[in-house]
């Protein structure tokens, strides 16, 4: 193991060259474009041997990804919000194809109006595409998830495609001391990639083919049970990465100071740094708050949200997205959660940080006071709630 | 060995397809893999030939094969390419069956990425002058004057207004190391031009035309007479483009009569004599071009 001061985005290219893909398909989309350049400059200088594909476009980029995965390539690639959704087309192929994909998502506003800045728009409006949706909170994490990603996707119980998200400029950017694994402790955790699910000259095979009225369901109840499959295999994977490089991670979802909390903010991605001081800050005033950190959205934690929120008087999400016309879509799925475990637990919604908008340590604050309130509505932070923004 | 009808591989790669009677992009896709052999990784957008060859659970292919999204023909074909090759397989064939639609609109982009990076895959273009998987509409190759079903013949419009883009020579402006076309009328030719296309290393393209009697109103028995008089009466032509130079593989000392050619076809059947006069001109003007600038 060695320390570097690495952005999010170099920290998880030095992951996904632990993992030894073995095709990489590259279109360049700030803030995702650091990664790509990082991992061509690996196989310049011979430390990563992988076929680099400077593909004309996105759709290309994970079409190409698809074909590597199809005759059984570890492949990986990268984008960002315009990227993602002109590639919108191939992530459902991908993840019916039951192709273990690793995509980097440097999460990212969506036009109109453009905006480079982050929020995480793109990635959560492709939460029905079948993939494995992870958020990192920091460069280490981003690094470790990179690894832990092609072993999760590649499982025979889950061969299912995995997007592992990153604040754009807030995680992509930002530098920050990273542990970077050797190789050899990388090769001890990640087996080569073996599949059944591909075409090959000793056992030809037709893929992707058509399943009609007949047949579609029950692919279909498949690729759910896939992703669905990849929560105990996270938290295998989760365990083997511990044994091996002695870091802790806790699963679909993080819990900071809930088990008492009257008042618990669920939010995903960087923003948890933030949060976890001002939930410092309050308990030092006696502020009985907590923090649920969201690490995975699909396959969604149902019951580790239940199971952590369960004695809280009121629940606060805050996300970067909107689904216009509704709610946030975080959301939108906690509340299903609740539902599901029988929790009647009054709650609210802020939409913040879109478009890069700084979120701060006081509008954290001040959702957990406007919490002892008890009220439900989409609040819009530094604007207000529905109809107020006239 | 040249390969021809009596040398030709008598394994079948694509059979129990439910293609048309008389369907000249199927022809074009079992000739190809026979020439080919079982070492070929086949890679087929939405279309009709994946249409009719992959419904699950009868598939139609004996090698390896595989559906692509519609634009992405080209670029699942660099995966795999390199997906083998990274693996340290090298003893295989990429191929992509493509229709008209699916390469020269919605699948050129990653068709000229793949050339630009000069992948090593061959690109076959099956081209039927329409979009005929959804019900024969106008593709920028259907040719003009053709009655297609989004470009209807009435009193305003007489079907297609515009002519049939140059694919052949757009891919050869890349600098591609092999292009050709091809007709189903002419097997022998396309079957050489495979057989040439194996032997080169990088990108090739081969551009056949395969008649669709559905979409062309023709008997299921005339594909191969109009296939082979598309290209009698100058409206096709056989060519290649190798080292940067274009070269003519078949100089018809006479052209048969364009108007038989058209008038056969239920989609020309509504052109005025005018039409066929402009359809004729512009014939000899792409003629006049081919002996100009083809060896």
């Amino acid at each position: 193991m060695a320390k570097r001061f690495l952005s999010g985005n170099e920290a998880f290219a030095y992951g996904v060259r632990l993992a030894r893909p073995q095709v990489i398909s590259a279109y360049p989309i700030t803030p995702q474009t650091i990664v790509v350049e990082k991992l061509s400059e690996f196989v310049e200088d011979g430390s990563l041997k992988a076929e680099f594909i400077h593909v004309e476009s996105e759709h290309s980029a994970l079409s190409c990804a698809m074909g590597a995965a199809s005759v059984g390539a570890r492949a990986f690639t990268a984008t960002s919000s315009q990227g993602l959704l002109y590639m919108a087309e191939c992530l459902p192929y991908a993840a019916g194809g039951r192709f273990p994909i690793v995509m980097m998502n440097a999460n990212r506003s969506t036009a109109l109006p453009w905006n480079i800045y982050g929020d995480q728009r793109d990635s959560v409006s492709q939460l029905d595409s079948g993939w494995i949706q992870a958020y990192a909170e920091n460069a280490q994490e981003a690094l470790d998830i990179a690894l832990m990603s092609f072993y999760i996707a590649e499982h025979r119980k889950v061969s299912t495609p995995f997007m592992a998200n990153l604040d754009g400029f807030v995680l992509t950017h930002t530098y920050e001391v990273a542990d970077v694994p050797s190789q050899e402790q990388a090769d001890e955790f990640l087996p080569p990639l073996q599949t059944e699910n591909k075409m090959s000259l000793a056992a030809p095979k037709n893929l992707a083919f058509s399943a009609g009225p007949d047949s579609n369901t029950i692919f279909k109840y498949k690729e759910h049970l896939g992703i669905l499959n990849a929560k105990s295999i996270i938290q295998e994977a989760e365990i083997r990465f511990e044994q091996i490089f002695g870091r802790h991670y806790t699963g679909l979802t993080e819990s900071y100071q809930t088990e008492d909390a009257d008042y618990i903010l669920i939010t995903l991605g960087s923003i948890a740094g933030l949060v976890r001081e001002v939930v410092d800050q309050m308990r030092a005033g006696g502020k009985k708050v907590g923090l649920l950190r969201l690490r995975y959205l699909r396959p969604f934690p149902n019951e580790e949200i239940a199971a952590a929120v369960k004695n809280a008087k009121a629940l606060a999400v805050l996300e970067k997205d909107i689904s216009f016309g509704s709610e946030g879509t975080v959301y939108t799925n906690v509340n299903s959660a609740l539902q599901k475990a029988a929790l009647s637990i009054p709650n609210s919604n802020y939409i913040g940080g879109l478009g890069g908008k700084n979120i701060s340590a006081e509008e954290i604050e001040s959702i957990f006071y406007e919490l002892t309130k008890q009220r439900s509505t989409v609040q819009f932070l530094g604007i207000g709630g529905e109809g107020s923004g006239n | 060995m040249a390969i021809n009808a009596q040398t030709l591989n008598e394994t079948e790669f694509f059979y129990g397809h439910k293609a048309c009677a008389g369907c000249g992009g199927s022809l074009a896709v079992r000739i190809a893999l026979k020439v080919l052999g079982e070492n070929t990784f086949a890679v087929l957008p939405a279309g009709c030939m994946s249409a009719v060859g992959f419904n699950f659970p009868q598939l139609c292919f004996s090698n390896n094969a595989i559906i692509s999204t519609f634009a992405g023909t080209a670029s699942m074909l660099t995966g795999i390419e390199a997906g083998l090759r990274a693996q340290g397989v090298t003893d295989f064939h990429a191929v992509g069956f493509a229709g008209d639609g699916g390469t020269a609109d919605i699948g050129l982009q990653a068709l000229s990425g793949a050339i630009d990076r000069n992948d090593d895959i061959l690109y076959i273009c099956y081209d039927n002058e329409a979009y005929m998987n959804t019900g024969i509409q106008k593709s920028s190759l259907t040719p003009f004057g053709a009655r297609t079903t989004t470009t209807p013949a009435g009193k305003n419009i007489r079907g297609n207004l515009r002519p049939k883009k140059n694919l052949f020579e757009i891919v050869a402006a890349h600098g591609i190391p092999y292009a050709a076309t091809a007709s189903v009328g002419y097997l022998n030719d396309f079957m050489r031009k495979i057989e040439k296309a194996k032997q080169i290393k990088g990108t090739k393209y081969i551009h056949i035309l395969a008649p669709c009697p559905t979409g062309w109103g023709i008997q299921t028995d005339e594909t191969i007479d109009v296939a082979k008089e598309v290209v009698d009466c100058g409206l096709w032509y056989l060519a290649e483009y190798e080292n940067g130079s274009f070269i003519l593989n078949h100089d018809p000392k006479e052209f048969t009569s364009i108007e038989k050619y058209l008038r056969k076809q239920s989609r020309f059947k509504h052109l005025t004599d005018k039409d066929i006069q402009t359809i004729q001109n512009s014939r000899d003007a792409k003629w006049e071009y081919i002996h100009r600038n083809f060896k």
